[in-house]
């Protein structure tokens, strides 16, 4: 069949199996979006700001474990989307990104919206394309998506030369690819994984620490079989928070700066560290040099370049991470040998002990509401089960600490880039893909205004996410910084002539809730996640000068928190 | 400790940029990098030298075979290997200059490209320390130019990238 390159472009999409294309016209993806008109299997959600789809693409794929999908024109489309491809990349979130580009003859010539969007998009992707030949449109589409999608995932942009998408040629969709320089390793080593269960079985102080690589890897289920039947403490890192349940009690919390107490503690005395999907942060890991003293370490990564990267690692296991835990769990299943109970139990009584500290309390008698408990409430009502998203500063680390996340695919946050906007507009995606899920939306009044054009966009799809506002008045997070490393000089960080967000949402058609009492929150809560219909933004205002402990200072060892 | 990474990547546009941006974002050292394509027009080899601790160098590797480009990768400081670079140099000679420069390009196997009246150009090949030694053995004479291929190499024996 003989199709134009435009054409060409939407049937791809349709046989990689594509529901929605976030997306912005202009000049140079005209005929793509000419080509959108003639066809009904992939939809196409126009956002307001080319960087709400690309956080609203990436939103669905975290949520999905799909491939989110941009199109976005060329020049300012192109480079407004660059946050949030960097955003994606950061996370390793698949997604494709289209930029349409200047005609072939023009590229080069400074021509009208031309900007090298490979060139300024290399450094934040996996892999991009350029087009150059109508031909070739295909073929490089499905690499994009294989290449996206596999290994460690990530953001791959295709760059389309306009007169590329009206070009005509022969449509065949390849139904499969190999590429010679791309082998994403699969299996770990069988050897290593024996020497590492050897390790494991010895450990007396042992400690398991996941991050997003189990999320995206779907390991949960092995996770939590691995670590139950080991009875071994976990810790999850912002990113791998929901691989396993956090109602349980092996479940210690999060790690790094804003971690608790006795998962830092644990991880600064364990004797056996399993690093799973996890990339040894700097936010996760404080000073290298007091980064766990007394550990042997165990690193299972599907990425080759993750291990040893920052901590040298004992045993290094290169696998996608749910195949090397069933791997774990047969070695197990088939040896004799078991934990060694009387050091597991003399840990977990020291364990006990850090987590008696109660590291996450908080002022419950205030009459300023706390965001603290803003958080806890709404873990009460939805059960820890809804998908909330966030922007970035206090109020993520709040939502990360107190919501308790049960299930993979539920918190959908900026771990890597930090992007302030992403929030809102991940949510759209979030709803998009599960229009019948509660989808929440924690956010503080700067980050809000970032992507705040996007309420239009969820006017239009009649998304009813809910908009929680953890208004401080303060960029909060700065605030913090600002208090404990630079006596208290707020430079900057007072968010000053706030607009009345109850009337900003209404005048998108949206409905609007205001509070400031903690005696209003449980209701507020429960009213505004009971219009199932409407997107509600509930701004509530909270004490100014609440602070996230615990906290470890920039330079610390993860045994040198701030606490409460 | 001074690395020579060479690498089979595929022939097009932008793979080297790939490469260079990797070494520039990353703050990793090139001393230098050359590169062609093969044998076979659709694969480009490229020689990178560079140095950095065994960690940086370990790093280096695995984020050049990272790149989706990459197709094969080895690091032959540690195999039995051939090093190569190529220099052109032109020099002022005049006079009794003359039969010295010659005289040097002898000793170091080099050749004599191009001759006027006032210079001498001369082609030199072998590892860096030969042609830096082959500089310095210039130090009387007036040099106008140097141009540096920078370093190639390859395994000797039957192992092959
Ligand atoms: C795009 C972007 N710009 C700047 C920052 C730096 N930054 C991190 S947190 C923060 C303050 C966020 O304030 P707010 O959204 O009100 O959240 P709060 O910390 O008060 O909960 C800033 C400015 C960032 N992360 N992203």
């Amino acid at each position: 069949m003989e199709l134009i390159g435009a054409d060409i472009v939407i049937q791809s999409l349709k046989a990689e199996g594509v529901e929605f294309v976030f997306g912005y016209p202009g000049g140079a993806v005209l005929h793509i979006y000419d080509a959108f008109d003639k066809q009904e299997d992939v939809k196409h959600i126009l956002v307001r700001h080319e960087q709400g789809a690309t956080h609203a693409a990436d939103g669905y794929a975290r949520a999905t474990g799909k491939p989110g999908v941009v199109l976005v024109t060329s020049g300012p489309g192109a480079t407004n989307a660059v946050t949030g491809i960097a955003t994606a990349h950061m996370d390793s979130i698949p997604m494709v990104v289209f930029t349409g580009q200047v005609p072939r003859h023009l590229i080069g010539n400074d021509a009208f919206q031309e900007v090298d969007s490979v060139g300024i998009t290399r450094p934040v992707v996996k892999h991009n394309f350029l087009v150059e030949d109508v031909k070739d449109i295909a073929t490089i589409l499905k690499k994009a998506f294989y290449v996206a999608t596999t290994g460690r995932p990530g953001p791959v942009v295709v760059d389309i030369p306009k007169d590329i998408t009206a070009a005509r040629c022969e449509f065949n969709y390849p139904a499969e690819i190999k590429m010679r320089s791309y082998n994403p390793t699969v299996k770990g080593h069988i050897g290593q994984i024996k020497r590492a269960v050897d390790l494991i079985l010895s450990a007396e102080r042992p400690m398991i620490y996941t991050g997003g690589g189990v999320i995206l890897g779907e390991a949960s289920p092995q996770l939590t079989r691995f670590a139950q039947r080991l009875g071994y403490p976990i810790t999850n890192t912002l990113m791998g928070l929901g691989a396993y349940p956090a109602n349980d009690k092996q479940f210690l919390g999060m790690l790094g700066m804003h971690g608790t107490y006795e998962a830092n503690m644990a991880m600064h005395q364990c004797d056996v560290l399993i690093a799973i999907g996890a990339r040894f942060d700097d936010r996760v890991t404080g000073n290298l040099e007091k980064f766990c003293p007394d550990a042997k370490i165990i690193h299972i990564d599907v990425d080759p370049a993750s291990i040893s990267k920052n901590v040298k690692v004992d045993i290094p296991i290169v696998g996608q991470v749910a195949q090397v835990l069933d791997n774990f769990n047969e070695v197990l299943d088939s040896k004799r040998k078991t934990p060694n109970t009387a050091a597991l139990e003399k840990w977990w009584a020291q364990i006990d002990e850090w987590r008696s500290q109660d590291c996450l309390k908080y002022d419950h008698n205030s009459g300023l509401v706390k965001p603290q408990f803003v958080i806890e409430q709404l873990h009460d009502i939805t059960n820890g089960d809804a998908f909330v998203t966030s922007d970035v500063g206090q109020h993520q680390m709040w939502t990360a600490q107190y919501y308790g996340f049960n299930k993979p695919r539920r918190w959908i946050n900026s771990g890597g880039l930090g992007t302030m906007g992403f929030g809102m507009p991940a949510a759209m995606g979030v709803q998009l893909a599960y229009p019948d899920e509660t989808v929440v939306c924690i956010t503080g009044e700067a980050s809000i205004q970032m992507c705040i054009q996007e309420l239009s966009t969820c006017k239009q799809y009649g998304l009813p996410i809910k908009i929680i506002c953890l208004n401080n008045q303060y960029m909060g997070m700065v605030r913090q910084w600002q208090e404990f490393f630079y006596e208290k000089r707020y430079a900057m960080s007072y968010v000053d002539a706030l607009p009345d967000f109850v009337a900003l949402a209404q005048s998108y058609g949206h409905t609007g809730i205001q509070i400031d009492k903690p005696a209003d929150v449980r209701a507020a809560l429960e009213d505004a996640l009971s219009r199932k219909e409407e997107l509600v933004f509930l701004n509530c205002f909270t004490d100014k000068t609440e602070n996230v402990y615990p906290m470890i200072p920039a330079g610390a060892g993860l045994n040198e928190m701030i606490l409460v | 400790m001074r690395h020579i990474i060479s690498l089979l990547l595929e022939n097009e546009s932008g793979a080297l940029s790939r490469v260079a941006g990797l070494f520039s974002a990353r703050a990793y050292n090139i001393e230098s990098l050359s590169v062609a394509p093969t044998d076979d027009p659709s694969l480009s080899r490229m020689t990178i030298v560079t140095t950095g601790t065994e960690e940086i160098i370990e790093q280096i590797n695995k984020q050049l075979n990272k790149l989706i480009d990459v197709v094969k990768l080895i690091d032959m400081t540690g195999d039995v290997h051939v090093e190569r670079e190529l220099m052109l140099i032109k020099v002022n000679a005049t006079d009794g200059e003359r039969d010295e420069v010659k005289r040097l390009v002898d000793i170091f196997h080099g050749r004599v490209i191009d001759v006027t009246d006032t210079t001498f150009t001369m082609e030199i090949t072998g590892d860096g320390e030969k042609l830096n030694a082959f500089v310095q053995a210039l130090s009387s004479i007036t040099i106008l130019e140097v141009v540096r291929s920078g370093l190639i190499g390859i395994t000797r024996g039957e192992k092959a990238l």
